[in-house]
């Protein structure tokens, strides 16, 4: 991890790899939507709204696993005191609360339909607009300590802790019984027809592509502004 | 030990502690965040006639009717269990039919029998094709 510690060197790999993880994220959202908005099969209860999964599944995944990036980012800052950490932490940190934004709308569009409600306090969705609550407080937080200073730890001690909601909103189906179904993508297998489910993979590796490029074009404007306001500063002191 | 293994082994203790609490918590709510009763907890709880919650289960085979009235269902909701007669006035969603989930708020006005102001439809976690499903789930739909 720290063949990364070097800006310059980071920058040499994140520059060709932006590009590609955008346009084949691209690519493969395209195939995904299309595929599951064209050739699956309706569901025999849902019909026509069940295609909302091939948004509803990529956007929650998206939101939870941009929090686990977090919290991986806010390890390496507070142990290792990586130069770069805090930058990843701060750049997952939009997306991912967009995505879980996504996820929250796109579930209560589907909700209204097929529960007959656009939201319900059950124990899943509570916990996934908790995660939502987490990442404007992690985006404010670390916004603050840019601007005023202060000890950037104290957004690394945050997405540490707000991990603890992780395991909370996979196992809520499990722990308590709620209005959201069970999970039905395991380790073991699909409760999902393969006829409906093939287009999910698709869909799910492009989005996470495009999440991958937008992370890895915040870290490089984020770079580059430090950069700037490195120089603007010794130009400063020079005149 | 190095200061780096020493914030390393400080960090992973810290949220091994937080997380065990959070579990304890959670499993300390475990009936208080569940979302409805079951039939079966409902009994089993006492809950009092009257008493506004929701009542959680699958829609017994068989039990669904519709009175004279055109607008008032009657049907029972069982947990395998224990099962409890429901009555609703008004417009159900489209997912709410025999042999499926569904969860009704509302109340007891007699032992075993329940008025619900609400119906949602709960579904399980199985996506399949109408020619997969097949014959498998011919229940009668309340839709003509």
């Amino acid at each position: 991890m720290h063949v990364f510690a070097n800006p310059a060197r980071f920058l040499s790999i994140a520059r060709p790899l932006t590009g590609w993880f955008g346009w084949c994220g691209a690519v493969l959202i395209a195939v995904g939507l299309g595929a599951g908005l064209f050739l699956t099969p309706v569901d025999y209860l849902q019909g026509q709204t069940v295609r909302i999964m091939y948004v509803h599944v990529p956007a929650a995944w998206l939101g939870m696993a941009g929090w686990s990036g977090i919290a991986v980012a806010s390890l390496a800052e507070l142990v290792w005191r990586h130069p770069l950490a805090g930058v990843a932490g701060r750049a997952v940190a939009l997306p991912g609360a967009v995505f879980t934004a996504i996820c929250l709308a796109s579930g209560s569009i589907w909700g209204r339909p097929t529960w007959g409600t656009w939201w319900e306090w059950d124990g899943r969705l509570t916990s996934m607009l908790v995660l939502l609550f987490l990442y404007i407080a992690y985006i404010a937080l670390a916004d603050a300590v840019a601007e005023r200073g202060g000890q950037a730890r104290v957004a690394a001690i945050f997405g540490l802790v707000g991990a603890v909601n992780l395991p909370i909103i996979h196992f809520s189906v499990l722990w308590w019984r709620t209005l959201h179904q069970g999970q039905s993508i395991g380790f073991t297998g699909s409760t999902i027809d393969p006829a409906i489910l093939w287009p999910l993979p698709i869909a799910l590796a492009g989005f996470t592509l495009l999440f991958g490029a937008i992370v890895l074009m915040r870290m490089r404007a984020a770079l580059a502004r430090g950069k700037v306001e490195a120089r603007l500063r010794r130009l400063g002191s020079a005149a | 030990m190095k200061a780096k293994n020493q914030r390393l082994v400080l960090v992973l203790a810290a949220t091994g502690a937080l997380v065990a609490a959070a579990l304890l918590a959670m499993s300390a709510l475990k009936d208080q965040a569940s979302y409805f009763y079951t039939p079966g907890d409902a009994v089993r709880d006492h809950v009092a006639l009257g008493q506004q919650i929701r009542l959680g289960g699958m829609v017994e085979k068989g039990s669904l009717h519709r009175e004279a009235d055109g607008v008032t269902i009657s049907f029972r909701v069982t947990d395998g269990a224990a099962s409890v007669a429901a009555r609703y006035t008004g417009i159900v969603p489209d997912l709410f039919r025999e042999g499926s989930g569904v969860v009704a708020e509302g109340r007891f006005i007699a032992p075993g029998s329940f008025v619900a102001d609400t119906i949602l439809a709960k579904h399980d976690e199985r996506y399949m094709p109408p020619q997969v499903a097949g014959s498998m789930h011919e229940a009668k739909s309340l839709k003509p």
